[in-house]
């Protein structure tokens, strides 16, 4: 698949302001005053970049507000009502903590619901697909919600859970990147089944259907850049998760930990993102003897 | 809606062979120019004289070979498009409604002004029948030419798809796949029409009948020319008059 900008820049800024959100709804954290004003002002910021970058990926921008009709079968629609039902919800604890005031801790639980809820629909966008036979697997919203907690765990400068949660992510990431690589084998799909052939014998292209590009190859048959894949799966294990763990062990607790600990986190969800797409697979690509 | 009908009541479709295609692209192009001069936006083409042409088409005709274990070699044109699915993915991923399979007759269908042009249901189509049309920004498929099936206007032997009227070959048929009676249901029936992908469980509407087994050649030794073949008559003479040479 093609690993657009505006999807790469949506999922992980949305990822990591709903997973900020998510903790200071939850009341694991309780900034006041300006600290509040900053921290929740931050979160919100990450959260409505991303879901404005997701507008981008759009033909026709100005008709987004349909993206809301669809909730009873369209995951992407339930992403756009969660989202901005957790933006909503969030927006009176926010004036709470900058200006003093308390709610009911159930509406805190029910908001930090909220926030889980989108990034799990955030996935869900991906995983429902059965013809990228690597996103539609429960790694796909396994490694959305723990990419979201730990970026969020780091930002609130939570020691002890952030290296609990990096821990864990370096794990999903593993297990997502190995298993993955299996997911197109076994789905089942290959030239034979795709063209009803194979039955007969051995099936190969023998002339494509166009010498041109097409809307096909450019998005749903992105295999240029695959080739640093091995040293990226690294490299995204590496800063997503080993290194801002290291920060966080070494250095002490402060804005300076937390900023070094969130640009190498940054870095690796980036790369992590990228992968995601890169390497996923479309079956249309058998039709074109490339995956 | 984006919820899949139950049940509809035809199954409009087309059944496509592979035995009698002759990979031509006629279909591709009556496709191209029907939906191009009629309903929805037109299919647009980007640098169609320059380096690096492209175009929206909703219909592309393959080659494949294939080689069986013991018969000679196939080439088989492969048309594809639009398989009108009845489990059809692209739909229910629609956020806007905009993508719909009609309950009357199953086609699926776009409704190009509610379309915001997200390519997901791009994405959930196994087949890459969608193209999202860069000069629009909206998503173009098959409408299996519903401006032409319907159309009072048109002679009859005119309303089917554009794609089917056009073929030499008669390698595409229109029909109703949901009457078990119809042509086209007869047709698969004897032939022993096929779904593409059907792993992916999305039910297609639209069948492909397997070519027709070849002939195969009259059986030749393969050590032929490697044999001591015994000359006769004039040539024999010649053969024995050139070795004593």
């Amino acid at each position: 698949m093609h690993p657009a900008p505006s999807v790469i820049i949506f999922t992980v800024l949305s990822g990591l302001g709903f997973g900020l959100l998510f903790f200071l709804c939850a009341g694991v954290v309780r900034p006041f005053g300006l600290d509040a004003f900053l921290v929740w002002g931050f979160a919100y910021a990450l959260a409505i970049i991303g879901l404005a970058a997701s507008t981008f990926h759009l033909g026709q921008p100005m008709r987004a507000w349909r993206a809301f009709t669809q909730w009873r079968t369209s995951w992407l629609s339930r992403e756009a009502w969660a989202s901005v039902a957790s933006l909503l919800m969030s927006a009176p604890l926010a004036l709470a903590a900058i200006f003093g005031g308390a709610l009911p801790v159930f509406f805190e639980m029910v908001a930090a619901a909220m926030c889980l809820l989108t990034i799990f629909a955030t996935s869900m966008i991906y995983t429902q697909i059965a013809a990228v036979p690597r996103w539609n697997f429960w790694t796909t919203p396994a490694l959305f919600i723990v990419f979201a907690l730990t970026g969020g765990a780091i930002l609130s400068g939570l020691t002890f859970l952030s290296l609990i949660l990096c821990g864990t992510l370096a794990a999903v990431l593993w297990v997502s990147f190995k298993l993955g690589d299996g997911r197109f084998a076994a789905r089942g799909a290959t030239m034979g089944s795709a063209t009803g052939l194979g039955g007969l014998g051995a099936v190969r292209q023998f002339a494509p259907a166009h010498t041109g590009s097409n809307y096909l190859l450019r998005e749903m048959i992105h295999v240029v850049g695959r080739k640093h894949s091995q040293r990226l799966r690294v490299l995204s294990i590496l800063c997503a998760a080993v290194l801002p763990a290291l920060v966080f062990l070494v250095l002490p607790l402060g804005i300076g930990a937390i900023a070094i600990a969130l640009c190498l986190h940054v870095i690796g969800a980036f790369a992590a993102r990228w992968l995601f797409f890169a390497e996923a697979e479309h079956v249309v690509g058998l039709y074109y003897g490339q995956r | 809606m984006t919820q899949l009908p139950a049940k509809t009541e035809k199954k409009l479709g087309l059944v496509i062979d592979l035995d009698t295609c002759v990979g031509c692209h006629a279909c591709v192009t009556a496709c191209k120019g029907w939906n191009t001069a009629n309903y929805g936006a037109p299919l647009s083409d980007q640098d169609a004289y320059g380096a690096d042409p492209s175009g929206t088409f909703l219909n592309r005709v393959h080659s494949y070979e294939v080689q069986p274990e013991a018969a000679p070699a196939q080439i088989i044109n492969f048309p594809r498009s639009c398989l009108h699915c009845e489990d059809a993915p692209c739909v229910t991923v629609c956020p806007t409604g905009a993508s719909y399979k009609r309950s009357e007759d199953g086609i699926v269908l776009v409704n190009e002004d509610a379309c915001i042009g997200c390519g997901l249901c791009a994405w959930a189509c196994p087949y890459g029948a969608r193209e999202l049309d860069q000069a629009a920004g909206v998503m173009k498929k098959c409408t299996l030419c519903v401006d032409r099936i319907y159309n009072d206007n048109l002679p009859e032997e005119d309303r089917e798809p554009a794609c089917v009227r056009t073929c030499p070959t008669n390698a595409r048929h229109f029909g109703d796949l949901g009457d078990p009676d119809s042509a086209v249901s007869k047709l698969v029936k004897e032939r022993g029409g096929f779904d593409l992908m059907p792993e992916l469980g999305t039910r297609p509407v639209n069948k492909y009948l397997p070519p027709r087994p070849k002939d195969k050649p009259a059986e030749v030794s393969v050590l032929a020319p490697l044999l001591d073949i015994e000359t006769k008559g004039f040539a024999g003479w010649l053969d024995r008059l050139l070795e004593k040479l």
